[in-house]
């Protein structure tokens, strides 16, 4: 008997390196501009480095985009628009998306590890979550756009012309395709813009948009920092932008489009409560807490950063949740093993340093995993902070990063006004097993998702989007044609 | 920049936490014992197959994969539990037992040969004094339809007869009809006609259909004495699964924290490749870890299984795929 | 009105928490018709007033939106009730306001009030038909359903003063906002009229607020309080507009700037609604 007092060690079996071949993304040195169906030199023959962020590696140069690039774009997406596009039919746009669905199914592998390779998620989700995800999202839309008769917004209707989307680098090539592809569908043109530090997953699309024979000029992809995105937001030939990315610059795009007639969509920050109430399915429950921070490092708008806990059970779900990040295995992201990845850049790697500090400086209890970090790149631990405050700072400012903020609350009416108590509102969790209170929750949740006793789930016929400060418009379903129908 | 509790995760964050001393509770009445089920928690079962489907994806190289290999079959209880089982049907099966790669003293024996009650004394006589165990199936195994008295019998037969381990049903028709305390009873019962010899409790999870079920029947066993709970006879439609079989690792898991007991947990029926076994063990890795790790608290119930690990076990080793011929078909 | 009798005039007032309050500051101002006849002075609500139709609004909608779909639609037809009930004295301040013949304005009263009875109608349909059930590739049932954004402000026409005011409030109030509206400036006697009906017909305290007084003044402060999600720009100038938009942003508000085809539309009724997804797992 005297070996059983021994403590179980979970995870002692240790796994050996099983890494994806980083040569499956066949990149290139360097990548031009997407305008008019070609790769071209930007005019200024700018260019910047794209980083692997798991280890400071360069990948590729990139090119930087110009407001006179960017007014390149737009006259060729105009002059799609115009000549080509607005004259397919409905029945013919949806045979390309339907094209370009397939490629991208067909290039996933060599695109899930372009999209770890630049922005640092695990090869699991990539391959399992982001790349499947993005073909769906081109497959369903496919299917609408000879159908929008039927979409509930009268006979007929019309697309607004040019839009011009600006996508952020949590997840590249996924948010690509939400923009795209219900775009396409309603009949616009678009000038995509990725974000700087993951532009190299839009850049393979580009050459399958070419492989799809999409007319040119009917998607454009200008890649550059923040005076392309800036440049796009201003132009006047653009009918409508569409942003997703952080509620600061969200709200600066919203002021700049003010004084125009342009169309605005906005999926924007957020503060998500996963509230657990004492009669949760506990194990899911812990994965679903896990999945809900830890998915994409945290790196996720709508991730599920506060756990809202019934006090009952505080105790024993705070230490079953410790027990579990700290087996989180976080590393090499082409490992087929890792869980947790790389932070994408060293801008949101001081970011998340500095909130986790005032979360200790405010008094917060830290939890943070003992999991060994590489040397090179950009690392943080799985943290948990208990003891969380309401007015804690990271309580209420989206850390976008793998940090948990622990609060607990004692009866429903408490936790729904815990977690309405922020600006946001794109997304919580409910884990309960009794039905009809997790519905009087979900009915009373300021939030544009409401995943009950799961969290973190996708699916293009799912719409998606935010309330308050998290934005306006739906991307998924029937509700995504709207952000380009001009309806 | 002042701090205030910073606690980093310690190094004992990942483990099972093992209470001091035995604090099994004694159940004295079936109300009693609906009390401790009613404080179990329930199961989503989305939320268990996507969980057990995300350990799934591990990728198991290089030295971990060749020690798991080994691993897995030291954990496999070789059974024949055929109408058509012959003594020299028996005889090959233990033959293989004991030496399942006669060209490689590397490879490890078996944990045990699972047999039906009336071949023990057989496979006590052809395994002899070696480390394998012999084990039987009884209590009217599988269906485990007959009287008390019945399966007590054929227990106590098995165990005077060589078996040093039994493996018997719950009666899943008492507890679908809720008649908890006769299931936990008849374990308790059996466990006592064991006289020792270490006790697996098939809970047929196939016919229990529900994860709550799962859950709940793996502690009625686990409280009534169980040495081991097993997933399937492997003689119903559906045999053991991955989420089942994590599922039952929660439970043991919490068993062990609740209680200082550790009770092993034995797969059986469908398991054929090497790949499933391993998946297996990591989820046995991952959810009750390494103490679980070893054949005394987890097995395969199989047959074919151990053919499949036997040829990856080479393949790992030469490089080369291998032939099923390389190895006897018993 | 009797000639022999000095007739009594009333004070029009400010709808704040179902109640009638003057405006905090104490002032009013004149209303004249198009001709510039005295028609009434008019409560020149102030900034504070403002804010305290936020709060009520704010504090009515929960309540409001928690009422059944049903209930709305009720509370919503026994004001076209109301309304009918006292058409005249609608159509003599229309009339007024407006500056047309009886005729007219009673026609414009008439469509005004049917337009009461067409979102009375709405309040169980919409989630109907902005609903949807989602096929998800997963084992979950997966809904989606128009939820209100929750306080909207409106600017509302400086016109049209009953009936375009009736589809600016009626729209969001139908599908579970709570209102606050600044009533046309030079004509708001039918808007605090509609008020008053209100008042006897069940409208909870908070759902419908009105605030008279000089748009100039008090809509920049309703465009950028941060408890305000969404604006309603029916009744400015481009420019003025263009500010309000800009002031919205502040706190990423649903603006909408309606054309004339956007009166008794769906894209009225869309416009301060938001979609609520739910995700629940399907398993035994």
């Amino acid at each position: 008997m005297s070996d059983e007092l021994t403590n179980s060690r979970l995870g002692e079996m240790a796994y050996d390196p099983a890494p994806e071949s980083a040569a499956i993304a066949r990149l290139k040195p360097s990548y031009g501009l997407f305008i008019d169906g070609e790769f071209t030199d930007p005019s200024s023959h700018a260019a910047f480095v794209t980083l692997n962020p798991a280890n400071e590696e360069p990948l590729a140069s990139v090119a930087q985009a110009s407001s006179a690039d960017v007014d390149q774009a737009v006259a060729a997406a105009r002059r799609a628009y115009d000549t080509v596009w607005s004259k397919t039919t409905g029945a013919e746009r949806s045979k390309y998306l339907f094209r370009i669905a397939r490629l991208i199914q067909e290039r996933s592998r060599e695109l899930a590890v372009v999209e770890t390779l630049d922005n640092g998620k695990p090869i699991r989700e990539s391959r399992d979550i982001d790349i499947p995800l993005a073909a769906a999202h081109f497959f369903y839309y496919a299917g609408w756009a000879d159908k929008l008769d039927y979409a509930g917004y009268g006979p007929d209707p019309k697309p607004l012309g040019v839009a011009g989307q600006i996508i952020p680098w949590n997840f590249p090539l996924l948010m690509a395709a939400w923009k795209l592809a219900p775009a396409l569908a309603a009949g616009n043109t678009c000038v995509l813009k990725p974000a700087e530090t993951t532009p190299l997953s839009a850049l393979v699309l580009a050459e399958i948009l070419q492989q799809a024979e999409l007319p040119p000029g009917v998607v454009n992809i200008v890649t550059g920092d923040g005076t392309t995105g800036a440049a796009l937001v201003d132009h006047p030939g653009v009918d409508k932008i569409a942003f997703t990315g952080s509620t600061e610059v969200g709200r600066r795009i919203q002021q700049r489009v003010a004084t125009s007639h342009k169309h605005l969509t906005l999926e924007l920050g957020g503060k998500g409560a996963n509230i657990v109430f004492e009669d949760a399915p506990i194990d899911e429950m812990i994965e679903g807490i896990i999945d809900g921070i830890f998915f994409n490092q945290g790196h996720v708008c709508c991730a599920g950063s506060r756990l809202l806990v019934q006090e009952s059970v505080a105790d024993d779900v705070l230490r079953r949740l410790i027990r579990r990040v700290d087996q989180l295995r976080v590393g090499d992201p082409l490992d087929k093993n890792t869980d947790v990845g790389a932070i994408n850049s060293a801008a949101q790697l001081a970011r998340i340093k500095e909130l986790t500090a005032y979360g200790e400086e405010e008094g917060a209890t830290r939890y943070t995993s003992t999991c060994a970090l590489p040397d090179k790149g950009y690392w943080f631990a799985p943290t948990v902070f208990a003891d969380v405050a309401q007015s804690h700072r990271i309580a209420r400012e989206e850390i976008f990063g793998p940090v948990l903020s622990v609060l607990t609350f004692r009866t429903p009416e408490e936790a729904v006004a815990k977690a309405n108590n922020t600006n946001y509102g794109l997304a919580c969790g409910v884990w309960s097993e009794k039905g009809s209170r997790t519905l009087w929750v979900a009915e009373r949740l300021r939030a544009g998702v409401i995943w009950a006793n799961t969290y973190n789930r996708f699916d293009p016929t799912s719409p998606f989007g935010g309330v308050r400060e998290s934005g306006f418009g739906r991307e998924g379903g029937r509700h995504g044609l709207e952000a380009y129908l001009n309806v | 920049m002042s701090t205030s509790p910073l606690r980093l995760v310690t190094s004992d964050a990942r483990e099972v936490q093992l209470p001091s001393g035995s604090t099994l509770p004694a159940v004295e009445s079936e109300s009693q014992l609906r009390g401790l089920l009613a404080g179990l928690s329930g199961v989503d079962a989305v939320g268990a197959e996507a969980r057990a489907a995300k350990l799934a994806t591990r990728s198991l190289k290089k030295t971990t994969k060749l020690a798991a290999l080994d691993l897995a079959i030291s954990m496999v209880d070789l059974t024949t539990l055929e109408g058509a089982d012959t003594p020299g049907r028996v005889t090959s099966l233990c033959t293989k037992a004991l030496h399942p790669d006669p060209s490689d003293a590397s490879v490890p024996s078996v944990a045990a040969v699972c047999v039906y009650p009336d071949l023990v004394a057989h496979a006590r006589h052809v395994l002899g004094t070696s480390s394998v165990k012999v084990a039987a199936v009884a209590t009217s195994f599988p269906s485990g339809r007959a009287s008390l008295n019945v399966k007590l019998l054929d227990v106590r037969e098995a165990v005077t007869a060589g078996a040093d381990e039994i493996d018997m049903v719950i009666d899943r028709g008492a507890f679908l009809s809720g008649r908890l305390g006769q299931v936990f009873d008849e374990v308790v019962a059996v466990k006592e006609a064991c006289d020792g010899a270490p006790l697996k409790v098939i809970l047929e999870t196939g016919e229990l259909v529900t994860y709550d079920n799962v859950r709940r029947a793996s502690w009625i066993a686990m409280l009534a004495g169980a040495d081991f709970i097993k997933t399937s006879t492997g003689k119903v439609s559906v045999s053991s699964t991955l989420p089942a079989a994590l599922v039952m690792l929660e439970a043991v898991r919490d068993f062990a924290e609740a209680t200082g007991a550790l009770v092993g947990v034995k797969v059986a029926g469908g398991i054929r490749s090497s790949k499933d076994a391993l998946r297996y063990l990591v989820v046995v890795n991952e959810t009750t870890g390494s103490a679980w790790l070893t054949p005394d608290r987890f097995r395969f119930g199989a047959s074919s299984l151990l053919n499949d690990l036997l040829m990856q076990r080479l393949k790992q080793r030469s490089g080369a795929y291998v032939r099923a011929d390389e190895f006897s078909g018993d | 009105m009797s000639e022999d009798r000095l007739d009594v005039r009333k004070t029009y007032k400010l709808l704040i928490n179902g109640a009638f309050p003057r405006s905090e500051s104490g002032r009013s101002y004149e209303v004249t018709t198009t001709k510039g006849e005295f028609v009434a002075n008019v409560a020149q609500g102030s900034r504070k007033d403002v804010r305290d139709a936020v709060v009520a609004a704010r504090a009515a909608q929960a309540k409001w939106w928690a009422q059944s779909a049903y209930g709305r639609g009720q509370v919503i037809y026994r004001l076209a009730e109301m309304a009918e009930s006292r058409r005249d004295e609608l159509a003599e301040h229309v009339r007024l306001c407006e500056g047309l013949s009886p005729k007219k304005a009673q026609a414009r009263v008439s469509r005004a009030i049917d337009r009461v009875v067409w979102y009375a109608g709405w309040t169980d349909k919409i989630a109907q038909i902005l609903g949807s059930s989602n096929p998800v590739a997963g084992p979950f049932f997966n809904f989606s359903v128009p939820v209100p954004s929750g306080v909207v402000g409106v600017v509302a026409d400086q016109d049209s003063s009953l009936e375009a005011f009736v589809d600016a409030v009626l729209a969001p109030i139908a599908v579970g906002n709570t209102v606050v509206a600044i009533a046309s400036e030079k004509r708001p006697t039918p808007a605090a009229l509609l008020g008053e009906m209100t008042a006897t017909s069940d409208f909870p305290g908070g759902v419908l607020n009105i605030v008279t007084g000089f748009t100039g003044e008090v809509a920049p402060t309703l465009a950028a309080h941060e408890d305000v999600d969404g604006i309603d720009l029916g009744g400015v100038d481009e420019d003025f507009a263009n500010d309000l938009a800009h002031s919205a942003a502040g706190s990423i508000k649903r603006v909408l700037r309606p054309s004339p085809t956007d009166e008794a539309s769906l894209r009225r009724l869309r416009a301060f609604v938001e979609t609520s997804t739910v995700w629940h797992t399907i398993g035994q």
